[in-house]
């Protein structure tokens, strides 16, 4: 206990500035994935084989062990941060799409139906009416995508990717070195932080903004 | 009371709507769900579409407004042919309320009933007067109401706001599937009512879709009484359904009890009050007992200041009357306005120990009464009046005899 306090005091300033590399790209690669997730729910949830082919192959994605995937991604994309947010990405779509194919799925059909009667365009519905009513589970989705990938961005160290997963590969690279140990839980723990960080601005974010209307 | 003469056709005016030839055939379906309907709306009325249930009355409605496409056949709306224009901006000129109601529950009421005025860019000035405006036409206080969300008001409340949100850019057409369908008995009659009541003023082009006999013989001006595929059974006022209908279909749909029913298609304004003793609260027993004495009834009832009835008092209890005017007797029940049909006054004379039902003005100030006697008196006149007609055209008949009655 007391080597891992030296060492966080030794090492405080680099292990936080990993920590805000790791951060930076799980928002970047979440910000993404709900452009890219919720694009695909808004252009597939009112048709049936469209809709089954998205959920399909975003859950593929999930089931690949994520090494192999950082791995795959090398010869396309060469090493660094962009084969890490594009592996990270496709991990965070899952939930994305689901919960937006979900959420829209969900709006009562007689709201949808006044909108229409009212003479709201298709656009106009889907920005104003459709999108806004399912905000809550997409904005949980998004959340759910967020803290899978704080955990899974540690691995992307192996694409020589930034954040905590390097202190976590290099203590494992000499494991049995005095500090090893408290390097992996160190890092270990800025990422226990980042989650929960996360998670809790979301649960911010999702009470801000959702109207009080449809506010459980 | 409607006109009884009016006659199939509108002669003359123009239509605010023409069907003509409209025919709905969904993908998949042998038979059409409306089948080459033809129909005329006049400007002004409320039109039901009655009938049983699945025989197309939705589809209709929704043919109207094209939220389904015709397979064939046209729309006219106000001389213009609509079947092919842009249909949300043909959606922006026809108001449309849906049993459901369908808030948008992520919008404040003030919110959902600007929808269409934001979307044909009304500066929200005007925008927030005339939400104003609206609230209080259908009676909920603006103060209090715009700036809640639907989950914060009642089932009626909701109807209501529907019905103005539906208003909310003056449409010359409304479409209403039945508005007040998924509402509580007691509630739907007073919905009814204040409809019927912001109509006079408001005079909309309504199409009104109902299964319900009474609610159609209650709101229609005309009804329209469809069998399956959208097929015109008997297209006329109330009184005409009621007293001659035009086959079995349209008398079985009708059903038992049409004498009764026609009670709901003459109103308390179409006969003459009775009236009865009154005193003020103020009053002495003395001057109670003077007012009963100068008339041939029982009962005096007690006025408050304002002319409100408060209370029935017997000359037996004046007897025995140490106590004041005010808990004398007891509560005047059974109240009902003008424009009350007689079918519901008869409903609450039911209730009333005196026998009869006081009808009050706007405010609440009493003008008179309606007894069973009055009642009785104007089922004796429809019934002349029905004879006389088919007498009157069983002689037309005759007398043209190219058709064989
Ligand atoms: N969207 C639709 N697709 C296929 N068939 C429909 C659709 N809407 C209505 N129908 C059919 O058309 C007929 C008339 O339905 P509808 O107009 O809803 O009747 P009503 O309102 O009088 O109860 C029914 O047989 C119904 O099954
Ligand atoms: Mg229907």
């Amino acid at each position: 206990m007391d080597a891992f306090l030296a060492y966080l005091a030794a090492q405080g300033d680099r292990l936080f500035a990993s920590t805000l590399e790791h951060a930076t790209i799980v928002l970047i690669s979440v910000a993404l994935a709900t452009v890219i997730g919720v694009t695909i729910g808004v252009l597939t949830y009112r048709t049936g084989a469209p809709r089954r082919m998205a959920l399909r192959v975003t859950g593929i994605f999930l089931t690949i062990p994520s090494f192999a995937l950082f791995g795959l991604l090398v010869p396309f994309l060469g090493l660094g941060t962009t084969p890490a947010i594009v592996a990270l990405v496709m991990y965070g779509l899952l939930p994305i799409v689901r919960n937006t194919i979900v959420g829209l799925r969900s709006v009562d059909p007689a709201v949808v139906e006044s909108a229409q009667g009212m003479g709201m365009g298709r656009y106009r519905r889907l920005l104003r009416i459709e999108l806004p009513l399912s905000w809550p589970v997409i904005i949980t989705g998004v959340r759910v995508a967020a803290v899978i990938t704080v955990g899974i961005a540690a691995i992307a160290a192996v694409v020589n990717g930034p954040g905590l997963g390097k202190d976590i590969f290099r203590a494992l690279a000499r494991f049995g070195s005095p500090n090893s140990v408290p390097q992996v839980l160190s890092a270990i723990l800025g990422i226990i932080i980042i989650a929960i960080t996360i998670d809790l601005v979301f649960v911010l974010i999702a009470r801000f903004t959702t109207s009080r209307g449809i506010r459980a | 009371m409607p006109d009884m003469t009016t006659m199939q056709t509108t002669n003359g005016a123009e239509p605010m709507i023409r069907l003509q030839e409209l025919t709905k055939v969904f993908p998949g379906q042998k038979n059409p769900a409306v089948e080459s309907l033809d129909m005329d709306i006049p400007a002004g009325e409320i039109v039901i579409l009655v009938g049983p249930s699945g025989c197309g009355k939705t589809t209709t409605m929704r043919l109207i407004n094209r939220l389904i496409e015709p397979t064939s056949g046209h729309i006219i709306l106000e001389g213009e042919d609509v079947t092919k224009v842009n249909p949300d901006k043909l959606r922006r000129r026809i108001g449309y309320v849906i049993q459901q109601v369908g808030l948008f529950p992520h919008q404040t009421i003030a919110d959902n009933i600007a929808t269409v005025p934001k979307m044909l860019g009304w500066d929200s000035k005007r925008i927030r007067a005339r939400v104003d405006e609206l609230l209080a036409l259908v009676g909920l206080d603006p103060s209090q109401y715009r700036n809640r969300y639907p989950k914060q008001l009642s089932g009626g409340q909701r109807q209501r706001a529907g019905v103005a949100r539906a208003l909310s850019a003056d449409p010359p057409v409304m479409l209403m599937d039945e508005p007040f369908g998924a509402i509580d008995p007691i509630t739907r009659d007073r919905l009814q009512n204040e409809f019927l009541r912001l109509q006079e003023t408001i005079r909309k082009t309504i199409v009104f879709v109902t299964h319900d006999i009474d609610e159609a013989i209650k709101m229609g001006d005309r009804i329209a009484i469809l069998r399956e595929g959208s097929r015109i059974a008997q297209y006329d006022t109330p009184a005409r359904i009621l007293s001659a209908p035009a086959d079995d279909f349209v008398a079985d749909f009708v059903g038992h009890g049409a004498s009764l029913k026609r009670l709901n298609l003459s109103r308390v304004r179409d006969v003459e009050l009775v009236d009865w003793p009154t005193a003020g609260l103020e009053s002495s027993p003395a001057e109670v007992l003077a007012a009963l004495r100068g008339s041939d009834k029982g009962a005096v009832l007690i006025l408050d200041g304002g002319r409100r009835p408060t209370r029935w008092v017997t000359g037996r209890e004046l007897g025995r009357a140490d106590q004041p005017i005010a808990e004398l007797g007891h509560p005047a029940e059974a109240i009902v306005q003008r424009h009350t049909t007689l079918g519901d006054a008869l409903n609450e004379m039911l209730t009333s120990r005196v026998g009869c039902a006081i009808v009050v003005d706007e405010s609440g100030a009493y003008l008179g009464t309606v007894d069973f006697a009055t009642v009785s008196a104007e089922i004796q006149t429809m019934r002349q009046d029905a004879r006389d007609r088919s007498r009157a055209e069983a002689d037309e008949i005759h007398g043209s005899s190219a058709r064989n009655g």
